[in-house]
């Protein structure tokens, strides 16, 4: 351990010289990356053909910060106290989570269950928690395919997008009813992950990802070129609002706030929908801690874990995936139809990969297989995202960047450790470092 | 049939730039048997890189399009292979040896990072060149319909073509080579008989990054047009492409990306624009599920 006044001294275990040397080397090559890219900008020109002009200053800031950053992280972090105390986290967070976990899971459901109250006059607060809440389920639901089965889906969206437009369609050309579209979606949804699967599910977890990518690819090139089913790039408009169970939440005498006696605001819609997806989010929740419990669960569990060991066990792997599969674009579904009600309009642009890339990386984040890890990423993540909304343009720059950081600092997830299903005597925490390797 | 003949060459031409990132994408999955889903982004920069070099040489009075054309290669080459080495040392050589997802995950958000780092650097704008090298030859004129096989396209094949013999050469002849054919044999055992296998796969980055380059410029070149979100498409197809041809073969790769290429511009030219990344697309599906070890892959061996 090194005391802050000695770090300057003679006495230092740090590598002034060597530090120095490497910030340099890192400055040079982050000249040479942003010699062109920052340091020239092309525009049109007057005559409308391009032109470049020099940003010197651009360019001399972005090394200096690159050079400033690599000095302080040799110096700094990776100084031994910072070491040592980055080492000690991921040893230690296992027991801490592990205590936490007990507190944190009821904690985060009583605040999810209170916040409408809290909160009841900030709107911008109670959407965020919905947008949360959302991505809590989809994050829940992609956690059977991802974290149970071991199935890496980058497709995740298409079903989300199928649910969305199967709502859409549904309710505006039946005028079905959100509750009797909720399960109608789903099934739809879980019907188009099993068409996916069936041929696909038979390839190895790589393969498997780019072809699920270019099935959601295909999905929404769909969407975006038959336009008179889906209305094209233009997507589906006025998609009936929610009612509470067959009370609009309109000011008339038939709506909600009359029929309860309560003076109307247009907040009551919004709490409605909340708990609506908080409902849809502990039932996809439930349902899984329920699944993990019954043989397909555990055959999820086995799968991920080693494939060939479970064929040889007489498990049939096709029929274990294909329902781990359909089990996750069913919750898709629903979370896609709440998404078509509550935005009250969808379109191919919010089915992007990009989406399915977000939904992967709280999965991931969240530690895979671990509900609880899953629903602190999509806080995080998508709070963390709303954090940023003031500086739009660097959004996603931070967004990529901190999907990168946080793989080399915990490439396992926050939740690392995996707590099995069934045991024999007692309930042991599997530390992260000997989880074995999934063998696909 | 004159339409059918121009289709044609414009499939080989399309397929050329495809089998050039394609080649990125096999020799990267041969070794470290990740998805480096940042190449088509690489790819991408390396149009941008080739677009601003140009500007910069026209700005500073060098206008004769050999030279140029020249110069325009090798600044992007080499400054592509720098952003190639830089996505390899930061987000994939810190993950070696962890588990199959994280590499992953670290490549889509590079993916991500490089797309918003270029369209903040150059704004979200498509950016359009003039055409550099106007003209062609016509080979059949009758009926009017002329086929045209343009000097670009001549360009790009004859470019792929002598990169391709090169990089043959650099794979099965040098010492570098037969290093990476070891690391794709065995990793752990190439490091155990002395191969340096960090320099090894930086070098494979370095080499795939500098091909897409190219392959960057041929698109500017063919198209006229480069936007920050190219890579994404491109590189889904190219992955598309080494699959197809099945993935750690390089002549493979190639094979691949001129089918990908003739497949997408038939379906354009025969049945309908909007939907050929939906036929690529399906191409990869159903190659994946009748022909898993690609045309030229060889099978994999489960060992348990």
């Amino acid at each position: 351990m090194i005391a802050p006044g000695e770090a300057s001294g003679v006495t230092s275990h740090l590598d002034f010289a060597g530090a120095l040397r490497d910030a340099a080397l890192a400055a040079l090559v982050s000249l040479g990356l942003f010699s062109l890219m920052l340091g020239l900008l092309s525009q049109s020109g007057p005559t409308g053909a391009l032109t470049v002009t020099t940003r010197p200053a651009l360019l001399f800031t972005a090394v200096t910060a690159i050079f400033a950053g690599r000095l302080f992280v040799a110096l700094i972090v990776r100084s031994h106290a910072a070491y040592a105390f980055l080492n000690l986290l991921p040893s230690e967070s296992g027991k801490l989570l592990e205590i936490l976990g007990r507190f944190a899971g009821p904690a985060l459901l009583m605040f999810a269950l209170f916040m409408p109250f809290v909160f009841y006059s900030n709107r911008y607060l109670l959407d965020l928690g919905i947008l949360v809440l959302t991505y809590v389920m989809l994050g829940w639901g992609l956690n059977i395919v991802v974290g149970l089965a071991g199935l890496l889906d980058l497709g995740y969206v298409a079903f989300y997008a199928v649910g969305a437009y199967s709502y859409a369609l549904l309710a505006q050309t039946f005028g079905f009813s959100f509750w009797i579209c909720l399960p109608l979606a789903g099934i739809l949804a879980a019907f188009w992950g099993v068409m996916l699967g069936f041929p696909v599910l038979r390839l190895r977890g790589d393969y498997l990802a780019i072809v699920t990518l270019a099935f959601g690819e295909i999905i929404r090139i769909v969407l975006i070129n038959w336009a008179s089913l889906t209305g094209g790039p233009n997507g589906i408009s006025g998609i009936p609002r929610p009612s509470f169970f067959g009370i609009p939440f309109t000011d008339t005498p038939q709506g909600f706030a009359a029929t309860f006696r309560l003076e109307f605001s247009a907040v009551h819609r919004i709490v409605f929908l909340y708990y609506v997806i908080l409902a849809l989010a502990l039932l996809t929740n439930f349902v899984t801690l329920r699944l993990r419990r019954l043989p397909i669960g555990r055959a999820w569990e086995a799968l991920r874990e080693d494939e060939i060991a479970c064929r040889s066990l007489g498990i049939n792997t096709t029929n274990t995936k294909l329902t781990a599969f359909a089990t996750g674009a069913m919750f898709a579904g629903f979370a896609g139809s709440f998404f078509a009600t509550r935005q009250g309009f969808i379109s191919p642009e919010s089915f992007v990969f990009m989406e399915s890339a977000l939904v992967l990386a709280i999965v991931v984040l969240g530690g895979m297989g671990s509900q609880l890890g899953v629903a602190v990423a999509a806080l995080v993540m998508v709070g963390g995202f709303e954090f940023f909304r003031h500086f739009e343009q660097f959004r996603m720059l931070i967004f990529g960047g901190a999907m990168v950081a946080i793989m080399v600092w915990r490439p396992r997830g926050l939740v690392a450790t995996r707590t099995p299903s069934i045991f024999l005597k007692e309930k042991k925490v599997i530390p992260a470092a000997i989880v074995e390797e999934a063998r696909q | 049939m004159e339409y059918f003949l121009q289709q044609l060459i414009n499939g080989i031409a399309l397929g050329s730039i495809y089998g050039l990132v394609a080649i990125g994408y096999t020799m990267v999955y041969g070794i470290i048997g990740m998805i480096n889903f940042a190449h088509g982004d690489v790819f991408m920069v390396g149009g941008f890189l080739a677009l601003i070099a140009f500007l910069a040489l026209i700005a500073i009075g060098v206008t004769a399009v050999p030279l140029a054309l020249f110069l325009v290669l090798l600044i992007a080459m080499i400054l592509t292979a720098l952003y190639g080495w830089a996505v390899e040392r930061l987000a994939y050589r810190p993950l070696r040896g962890s588990f199959r997802l994280a590499p992953l995950i670290s490549a889509i958000g590079m993916s991500i990072v490089l797309q918003n780092y270029v369209q903040l650097a150059q704004g979200a704008r498509v950016k359009s060149l003039p055409p550099l090298i106007p003209g062609g030859y016509t080979i059949i004129d009758r009926g009017g319909f002329a086929v045209q096989l343009s000097y670009i396209q001549i360009i790009i094949v004859a470019t792929t073509f002598t990169l391709m013999l090169i990089f043959s050469w650099l794979v099965s002849k040098t010492r570098l080579g037969r290093d990476m054919r070891a690391c794709e044999q065995d990793l752990k055992m190439a490091s155990l008989v002395g191969v340096n296998t960090d320099r090894t796969i930086s070098l494979t980055f370095v080499i795939g990054a500098a091909l897409a380059a190219v392959a960057g410029i041929m698109y500017l070149l063919y198209y006229g047009v480069v936007d920050f979100f190219i890579g994404f498409v491109a590189g889904v197809k190219a992955f598309t492409a080494a699959v197809l041809g099945g993935i750690g073969s390089l002549p493979g790769a190639m094979l691949g990306g001129l089918l990908i290429g003739l497949i997408e511009t038939f379906w354009s030219a025969y049945f309908s624009v909007q939907y050929k990344d939906v036929a690529a697309f399906s191409i990869l599906i159903v190659a994946l599920i009748f022909l898993p070890t690609g045309i030229l892959g060889r099978p994999e061996i489960e060992k348990v």
